[in-house]
């Protein structure tokens, strides 16, 4: 039987780690390859590193990042961040992700998640989604909103429209992430994540909310998510990935324990 | 030398790194002389089987892999090398290389919960001991991402199989010399990396532990 993943997000800001709180503070906490290994030898199943830096010429510095952190973990890994075209994409590949998460550029031009899933493959093409809870309305039918750049910019598209077009363009799995629940530590977005999920027929991962166990299996069952994103619960060593593990197990989601 | 076969199938660097780490130095390449030229064969690769098998035959790396098979040395398949080593896929209608009799369908589930393709870590059934598998033991957790999956006509070739919804496929198979995972033993930790190093040791000996 397949397992339920937990997966770390590490946001990455010129090399170092960050934990950012509704994304617009960001305080730095670490050397992220040292973290990275941490969470592999305490038996997370996934990785995913998002490059906040905010100039592009700063960009190399991830690429070092990635190189250090694939010849030290071997679990899938993905990063996500200013990622616009498939030289990109390709680019972090050969320095050893496993997948790219493509998001606002994505949003801004569709064509990118074709491409990625053409270059790389659907399996290696992630799409990364902020969205926001809005009013129902005829331009919003699911009550959701994607946003870009933090969540500062709304767009106007519908959520459920974006995650469906998504998969048909050639998505691989999905990234849920509710910019209302990010950093609040109060629980993830369980309505949205569910109604995603049932909707596509690719693993979804929810993400943006965490702050207890119960969190994750809140999500992991009524919310139908695949995979469970968590950051701070882990980053500021109050939980660890295999303490997490056994709760899920204990209350009887299927997780990966032996490692 | 340990070549891993380059057919534009994926990453192959994650292989690469991989086997650096348990101390066994390999090279990518598609130059089909240095395949045969080879010690030991990697045949990893993700992706579209029937894109994949026509780039083996543009190179000449299907007759290459199928000499090396035919030579005796140890060779081991990775995902996409495991469905290509069956004799056809339903990806394509791709007749593949034939190393072991069987072929690969794609998953199809009336519970729409089932996602496809099949990605993340699931458990391995041992069926009977392979010298490459070692100390690994059942329920071991591998990490799967593939849309189709084999099904092995003789069950002398199966040794270890995999559920996924209600779907039971063969995830370990081998014959002779080789060895081959649906999963990614370069991505399942130190399990996988338990594996890999088992390959190394091997010498292409079913028997031999």
């Amino acid at each position: 039987m397949l397992s339920k993943r937990i997966i770390a997000c590490l946001d990455v800001r010129n090399g170092q780690l960050a934990k950012s709180v509704k994304f617009v503070d960001t305080r730095d906490i670490g050397d992220p390859v040292a973290k990275a290994r941490e969470y592999y030898q305490d038996g997370l199943d996934e990785l995913v590193f998002y490059d906040i830096t905010a100039s592009s010429d700063q960009r190399n510095i991830m690429l070092e990042v990635v190189e250090q952190v694939a010849e030290q973990v071997f679990i899938p890994f993905s990063v996500g961040g200013g990622i616009r075209t498939v030289e990109d994409a390709s680019r972090l590949l050969g320095a050893g992700a496993e997948k790219i998460n493509v998001n606002s550029a994505a949003v801004k031009r569709p064509e990118l998640i074709k491409e990625c899933a053409h270059a790389i493959g659907s399996q290696n093409t992630v799409l990364s989604m902020d969205i926001m809870k809005v009013e129902m309305s005829r331009e919003f039918p699911s009550g959701y909103e994607v946003v870009i750049n933090g969540g500062r910019t709304p767009m106007g598209i519908d959520a459920l429209t974006w995650a469906l077009q998504g998969e048909e363009l050639g998505a691989g799995e999905l990234v849920v992430n509710s910019i209302d629940a990010d950093g609040t530590r109060s629980g993830y977005e369980i309505n949205l994540t569910r109604m995603i999920s049932e909707a596509v027929s690719i693993p979804v991962i929810a993400s943006g909310g965490a702050g207890k166990p119960e969190h994750l299996y809140d999500v992991l069952t009524e919310g139908k998510a695949d995979a469970a994103l968590v950051a701070s619960m882990v980053h500021f060593n109050e939980y660890t990935v295999s303490g997490l593990k056994q709760y899920l197990h204990e209350r009887g989601v299927k997780v990966r324990l032996r490692y | 030398m340990v070549a891993i076969v380059d057919y534009d199938a994926g990453n192959l660097r994650s292989v690469q790194r991989a086997c650096q780490h348990v101390g066994m130095k390999a090279g990518i390449t598609s130059d089909p002389d240095e395949v045969r030229r080879a010690d030991r064969l990697i045949f990893p690769g993700v992706g579209s089987a029937a894109s994949a098998v026509g780039t083996l035959a543009e190179r000449g790396l299907d007759e290459a892999i199928l000499e090396f098979f035919r030579s005796g040395k140890p060779i081991l398949g990775i995902c996409l090398g495991l469905q290509i080593a069956l004799e056809f896929t339903e990806e394509g209608n791709q007749h593949c290389l034939g190393i072991i009799p069987g072929a690969c369908e794609r998953f199809s589930f009336r519970d729409k919960a089932l996602k496809v393709p099949h990605i993340g870590w699931n458990e391995v059934e041992i069926i009977k001991p392979h010298p490459v598998l070692g100390s690994v033991t059942s329920g071991d957790e591998f990490y799967f991402v593939h849309s189709y999956f084999a099904h092995v006509e003789r069950s002398e070739h199966v040794y270890g199989r995999t559920t996924y919804g209600d779907q039971t496929f063969s995830s370990v198979i081998g014959r002779d010399n080789f060895f081959a995972t649906q999963f990614h033993l370069e991505k399942s930790g130190e399990m996988g990396l338990k594996l890999l190093a088992g390959f190394m040791q091997w010498e292409g000996d079913q028997d031999a532990q």
